[in-house]
């Protein structure tokens, strides 16, 4: 029992941290501790939700991927070119546009297992490509007017108060919930989990070392595009800009989470919570008013600095506990 | 070694090569080089101006990464540096604001080095602390406008010439032969390369591998400091939020192009600036052959998967020469 809760210790400072900084924010603003903020919080953050969850499955397995921000752009781009110059069905668009992520995650996934390349500089060249294909179908900002479109931001379950729990964010609750399932429950999210530990070990138990690489950056691509879905059902409108810096908030959000970024150990609900809390701090500033919102990066960069801190401290606890005499541990 | 590096170079020097005449292929005045006001002019020129920023993050970066690291943060220390050069250019005089930009450099080296030797963090993670919170510095240092500044000394620094060539050549020019002699005029390369080859063998053997890594981000942090200065004073102000964006992943692509594996070890200071050039080349290329400029990513990812591929353990097995030694480690 001790063992698993202290397994859980990263996760449980997380949403230590988010609740305090929830109730520190209600403290100042009488308003904010409503449901309204709450379900506006889920909303604003959908997206960026929905491509943690596939960026914690490759952090987990010890790989980065840096494309995610450039395929929701391209999503987003294809989408609005698909079914307002293409006359593609919306729903059918949105199949196309996720077997191409899912081709295009797969293609990165393979370059990295069989060139044996690091992670980063593939997806780094996927991010490039990515946004670029996307510049090259169109630099403006196209509005997507399909009924559908109008109908899902119209469609949410309604609260007293005003407040709604939004297409987007029913998605993004659905997502955490299967990636929850699939990392924590199943053969692959255990695959997943020994990736991280130690690639050679994993090979030499008879995993099939390839085919869960392929699958995870398969995975990850296909959560962005999923994003890109819900970034523009959010906003309407494709641009090929877009989402750039996004990787770079999942990655915080993940390690804010608990993650360790050298892999093999971390959880879906601890992402969730770094990207809520990024959330916080968004809201925050714009209650606020005054504050300027690079405040938002620097306080982003703190509490990255911090958690990293503070899982180096524990990472170190536990080298040290581990070198004493056997047996001292049930 | 020494008889190695010659033919390392070749595939570099011989893309650059190819580079540049397709250029003068869709330009054909792309050699044409005329002397004006004392200063030179001409497209070929251009490229070595506008390839100055990069060139001089890659002379850092290419230490960090043979060091088996990666300093992310350049970019956002660029716009730390500039933002600081800005302010104070028309307050104080020209050594003020260099010592305080570039002090500025130091210091953010020497955080992300603190992070990576002393507390053991990832580099990647390390230096993406600054990277996400560096930029926000800068906007507080400029308080969220386009600083301007007037002071012809900074200036100088941008859009000057010495010698008929621009100031940010020769500072790149000046700042990679310090860096040759600093690192290959002492054994300090070789403790470089051993600590990013093995870095527990080269402590046991009895390198300060823990100095030089916080030595080599510093390094890296001035030369990103170096950079947004120039870029400030090629502007004639500040922009806390474009000045250096994405320029660390073009450092990144600069060193890797220029045949230094991520996976540490031997590396080539001329090469990475040979590499930055060449990306240079190829975008200034695209804007001559009147391609549209979206076309540049793509070109670009197309480029670093190709390098990639011939770098890879796999395929270049004994063609690259480097990596195979080494067991596959993330960046």
């Amino acid at each position: 029992m001790i063992r698993s809760l202290s397994r859980l210790t990263p996760v449980l400072a997380t949403l230590a941290v988010f609740l305090a900084g929830f109730i520190a924010c209600s403290l100042v603003y009488p308003n904010f501790a409503s449901l309204r903020v709450v379900m506006n919080l889920l909303t604003d953050n959908a997206f960026l939700a929905i491509v943690a969850v596939g960026m914690t499955f490759v952090i987990i397995s010890g790989g980065i991927d840096l494309s995610v921000g450039s395929v929701i752009g391209f999503t987003t781009v294809f989408l609005a070119l698909a079914i307002e110059r293409w006359g593609v069905p919306p729903l059918m668009a949105f199949v196309l546009i996720l077997v191409i992520c899912a081709a295009f995650g797969a293609a990165m996934g393979a370059i990295i297992q069989y060139f044996e390349l690091p992670a980063f500089i593939v997806t780094l060249a996927g991010m490039f490509l990515a946004r670029g294909v996307s510049f090259l179908l169109s630099t403006e900002s196209i509005p997507i007017t399909a009924d559908l479109y109008a109908h899902l931001s119209e469609h949410a379950f309604r609260f007293e108060g005003g407040s709604r729990l939004t297409v987007p964010a029913m998605i993004m609750i659905a997502v955490v919930l299967a990636g929850m399932v699939l990392l924590h429950l199943t053969r692959f999210g255990a695959n997943v989990y020994a990736l991280g530990g130690s690639r050679q070990a994993t090979a030499l138990m008879g995993i099939n070392v390839a085919r869960t690489t392929v699958l995870i950056y398969t995975l990850s691509s296909v959560l962005a595009g999923l994003a890109g879905i819900v970034f523009s059902l959010y906003t309407s409108s494709g641009y090929s800009l877009s989402a750039v810096g996004v990787e770079l908030d999942a990655i915080a959000a993940v390690v804010i989470g608990g993650t360790l970024l050298s892999g093999g150990y971390g959880f879906i609900f601890g992402s969730f919570l770094g990207v809520m809390i990024q959330g916080l701090i968004q809201t925050y500033i714009s209650f606020d008013g005054m504050l300027s919102s690079w405040w938002a990066k620097i306080a982003t960069g703190l509490l990255l600095f911090a958690f990293i801190a503070f899982q180096q401290f524990t990472l170190h606890l536990a080298r040290r506990s581990r070198r004493a005499p056997a047996g001292v541990h049930p | 070694m020494a008889l190695r590096l010659p033919r390392i170079g070749t595939s570099q020097i011989v893309a650059l090569a190819v580079i540049l005449l397709a250029n003068w292929v869709v330009s054909p005045q792309f050699f044409d080089i005329r002397l004006q006001d004392g200063r030179l002019f001409g497209s070929l020129i251009d490229v070595l101006n506008r390839g100055a920023p990069v060139a001089l993050l890659s002379i850092g970066m290419v230490l960090v990464i043979a060091m088996r690291g990666i300093d992310l943060s350049v970019g956002a220390v660029m716009a730390i540096c500039g933002a600081i050069a800005a302010s104070l250019a028309d307050s104080h005089a020209l050594p003020v604001v260099l010592a305080a930009a570039l002090g500025a450099g130091l210091a953010c080296g020497l955080w992300n080095g603190l992070l990576v030797a002393v507390l053991g963090i990832q580099p990647i993670v390390a230096t993406l602390i600054l990277m996400v919170a560096g930029r926000g510095i800068a906007q507080l240092i400029t308080e969220g406008r386009i600083v301007t500044f007037t002071s012809p000394d900074l200036a100088f620094l941008g859009g000057g010439s010495v010698l008929g060539l621009p100031t940010p050549v020769v500072l790149t020019l000046g700042m990679m032969a310090l860096t040759l002699a600093i690192v290959r005029g002492s054994a300090l390369g070789l403790m470089i390369e051993a600590t990013g080859g093995n870095p527990r063998a080269s402590a046991l053997a009895g390198i300060g591998t823990r100095l030089i890594t916080v030595a080599v981000y510093m390094w890296s942090g001035l030369c990103a400091a170096l950079a947004g200065i120039v870029a400030s004073a090629d502007i004639l102000g500040a922009d806390a939020n474009n000045a250096g964006l994405w320029l660390e992943l073009d450092a990144i692509l600069a060193v890797v192009i220029g045949g230094t594996s991520l996976f540490g070890g031997r590396f080539s200071i001329i090469l990475a600036v040979v590499g930055a050039l060449i990306i240079q080349a190829m975008n200034t290329g695209i804007l001559l052959s009147g391609l549209p400029p979206e076309t540049n990513l793509v070109v670009k990812a197309v480029v670093v998967l190709a390098v990639l591929l011939a770098q890879s353990p796999r395929i270049g097995g004994h063609l690259a020469g480097l990596g195979v030694l080494f067991s596959r480690k993330k960046p």
